[in-house]
């Protein structure tokens, strides 16, 4: 039996945009950003989901729609079955605890002037769990635990006064002071030097164990995805393209853009250097999204069906739990032809 | 090997801040090679960038350039007036930053960039035949040439990147100093660039310093590597030595905490500690407190870079 913790269902978030008077003037017609554009899939309890793909392909809206930092335009998402839209402010904002974030940028997280301690302990304050000594205690304890030592020291540090592999752990304590059962990482290490990278990674991991933490990490680099995620969806201009566990989406991508995406991650080794060809041109704009498969202009494969219809995202028949949005799969299939063309490396 | 292009000698940069003195540079020497492509990489703060800026002499006040000469052509640099400097960074080097809307000029048009760079180095040159040369050049680039009037803005990051290199072919530069060039781009169109930068680099022999923290990239693109640590170069090997059998402690260190896209293996090593405070570095060898070979020795006198096989150096006392 599977255990969901959080179900997303056809969610979408169209962003309007912007235009000026004139233009307004001109024309009644108002343009969205298709930031995501209908994506479902769940977070089992105790795994690490993680969501990829380049700039633009909504996988940070993602995130900020199951944090409801953003409220959706259309879908749901359930909590541990329970609909996150349905709830009012105040079971909203108790629900809050349960789910915390780690940023990208920890100087953008914290407050300049509030010193580190001070600020990892905050939300202790707000739900008034434990203040005072109590709350220096609990904070101390859980510096201790991510590495911000040593800690009585720091805590009477500013922000600025960290530097950054200590600032991201300090967002991290930050985040764990409430016990959450879902932490989303948008992007968490993409700030610090590699070798600070290795051993944030292998934290995250730990106190996940420690603290039965479901994550999900939002990330453009598959390289690093590839150390901590248990399961991968790649995302395509608003929409999920490829998903399932680490390895069946890395060893056997289906979709070209997975393909392509893979082939494309500089390897450290100069034996080898990547040779495949490259999709032409770059990401289209999210918002007039090409008609049919998001990826067909620049799909070496594309047929006319691609650009007429919607591809769903189906089971790759014969590798249980590995889903793919692509015409051509079905095709191939159907004649009896591996679906593969063959692993990038 | 080819004629030497550029050559440092001894550089160290100083950053006076009210906390004490920062090196950030210190005791540099390196020489760059006509049509190479030499590969600078350390982590933040270990003094790549700062040495890139010194070459062109562009360091930000206080930072300043207190020992060495920096060897560009047969003239040390450092004694030319600012006007000559001025005009040989015009010229003859080129840098290319990690965002390129920092160097062109929102205001003008990417044909007013290229058709003014071009002009430049040949003054001759009338208007319509610059014209037709920055539009060949933008196609070389893979960009429609119907793009060429617009502006820096409407050009997505991956486009801004090649224009900026685009006007390094057009000066026809000999040295170009990339830093950081694809840290802002995604994945596929950071392979793109990295593609087209590989084929105009052999087919016009350019000589690039490509300075990045990105290990992977530096593998796909450098023929020389050279590894700095906290202001001080550890190791300098060709690109196929270092990766196979990286000799510096700190080189290891750094080559196995990349996150690797191929399945085989699954952990990352982890270097313990994080790079010294450069006002007050540790004594003896930078790096030994976080080396895991570190003798006695190590904490007492400094490594000099030592001569360990065909053009291959290394500052380290286990050698």
């Amino acid at each position: 039996m599977t255990d969901n913790l959080i179900e997303v269902r056809g969610l979408k978030k169209w962003f309007p945009v912007q235009k000026s008077f004139v233009e307004r003037l001109v024309t009644r017609r108002q343009q969205f950003v298709h930031a995501v554009d209908g994506v479902d899939f769940e977070i089992r309890r105790g795994e690490v989901f993680g969501l990829a793909g380049e700039s633009g392909s909504g996988k940070t809206t993602t995130g900020r729609l199951i944090l409801r930092l953003v409220e959706p335009t259309e879908g749901s998402i359930l909590f541990e079955g329970v609909d996150l839209a349905a709830l009012s402010d105040e079971e909203m904002r108790r629900m809050r605890q349960r789910m915390q974030a780690i940023f990208q940028d920890p100087f953008a997280s914290m407050n300049p002037r509030m010193k580190c301690g001070d600020a990892i302990g905050h939300s202790l304050e707000i739900f008034g769990v434990a203040r005072g000594e109590e709350k220096r205690r609990r904070v101390l304890e859980m510096m201790e635990r991510v590495g911000l030592t040593p800690a009585s020291i720091l805590y009477d540090k500013y922000p600025h006064q960290l530097s950054g592999g200590q600032r991201q752990r300090a967002i991290i304590a930050r985040a764990l002071m409430l016990h959450p059962d879902l932490v989303v990482a948008d992007e968490p290490i993409a700030n610090v030097d590699v070798s600070v990278r290795a051993l944030l990674l292998q934290l995250m991991l730990q106190l996940k164990q420690d603290f039965n933490l479901t994550y999900l990490f939002i990330t453009h680099d598959l390289a690093t995805a590839k150390y901590i995620c248990d399961r991968i969806a790649i995302m395509y201009l608003g929409l999920i393209c490829e998903m399932g566990t680490l390895e069946q989406v890395y060893r056997n991508p289906q979709h070209p853009y997975t393909q392509a995406l893979l082939a494309a991650v500089p390897v450290p080794d100069p034996h080898a250097r990547r040779t495949a060809p490259l999709p032409k041109g770059e990401i289209p704009s999210p918002i007039n999204p090409p008609p049919g498969c998001r990826f067909h202009p620049r799909c070496p494969f594309a047929e006319e069906v691609c650009s007429q219809e919607l591809p769903h995202l189906r089971p790759v028949p014969g590798d249980e739990g590995h889903l793919v949005a692509c015409h051509r799969m079905v095709w191939l299939k159907s004649v009896g032809r591996p679906a593969s063309a063959g692993n990038p490396r | 090997m080819s004629e030497p292009v550029l050559q440092i000698r001894n550089l160290s940069v100083d950053y006076p801040t009210r906390a004490g003195v920062v090196r950030a540079v210190d005791d540099v020497s390196l020489t760059v090679y006509r049509g190479e492509v030499l590969g600078l990489v350390g982590e933040s703060g270990c003094g790549k960038s700062t040495l890139g800026m010194a070459i062109l002499r562009l360091l930000r006040p206080p930072g300043k350039i207190v020992a060495g000469e920096i060897v560009f052509n047969g003239r040390n640099l450092l004694e030319l007036d600012d006007e000559t400097m001025r005009h040989l960074r015009g010229a003859h080097i080129s840098m290319i930053f990690q965002d390129p809307m920092t160097c062109l000029n929102p205001l003008q048009r990417i044909s007013d960039h290229v058709i003014e760079t071009i002009r430049t180095h040949r003054p001759e040159m009338g208007k319509q035949e610059a014209r037709k040369r920055a539009t060949e050049l933008i196609d070389r680039l893979g960009i429609m040439a119907e793009r060429l009037d617009d502006y820096p803005h409407q050009l997505s990051g991956g486009m801004r990147q090649r224009v900026m290199i685009g006007l390094a072919l057009a000066l026809n530069a000999d040295l170009i100093i990339a830093d950081e060039p694809t840290t802002s781009l995604d994945v596929i169109v950071e392979a793109q660039f990295l593609d087209l930068l590989r084929d105009l680099q052999r087919q016009f022999n350019l000589t690039i310093i490509l300075i990045t923290h990105n290990i992977g990239v530096v593998a796909e693109l450098s023929d020389r590597v050279a590894v700095m640590y906290a202001g001080k170069l550890v190791e300098l090997a060709d690109v196929h030595s270092l990766f196979d059998d990286p000799l510096h402690p700190y080189t290891r260190g750094l080559l196995n905490s990349v996150p690797n896209i191929s399945l085989t293996e699954d952990h990352l090593q982890i270097m313990d500690g994080s790079p010294p405070d450069l006002i007050s570095p540790p004594p003896g060898c930078r790096f030994h407190p976080r080396c895991p070979y570190a003798k006695q020795e190590c904490s007492r006198r400094e490594p000099a870079m030592k001569n360990v096989g065909k053009d291959r150096l290394v500052a380290c006392w286990l050698y």
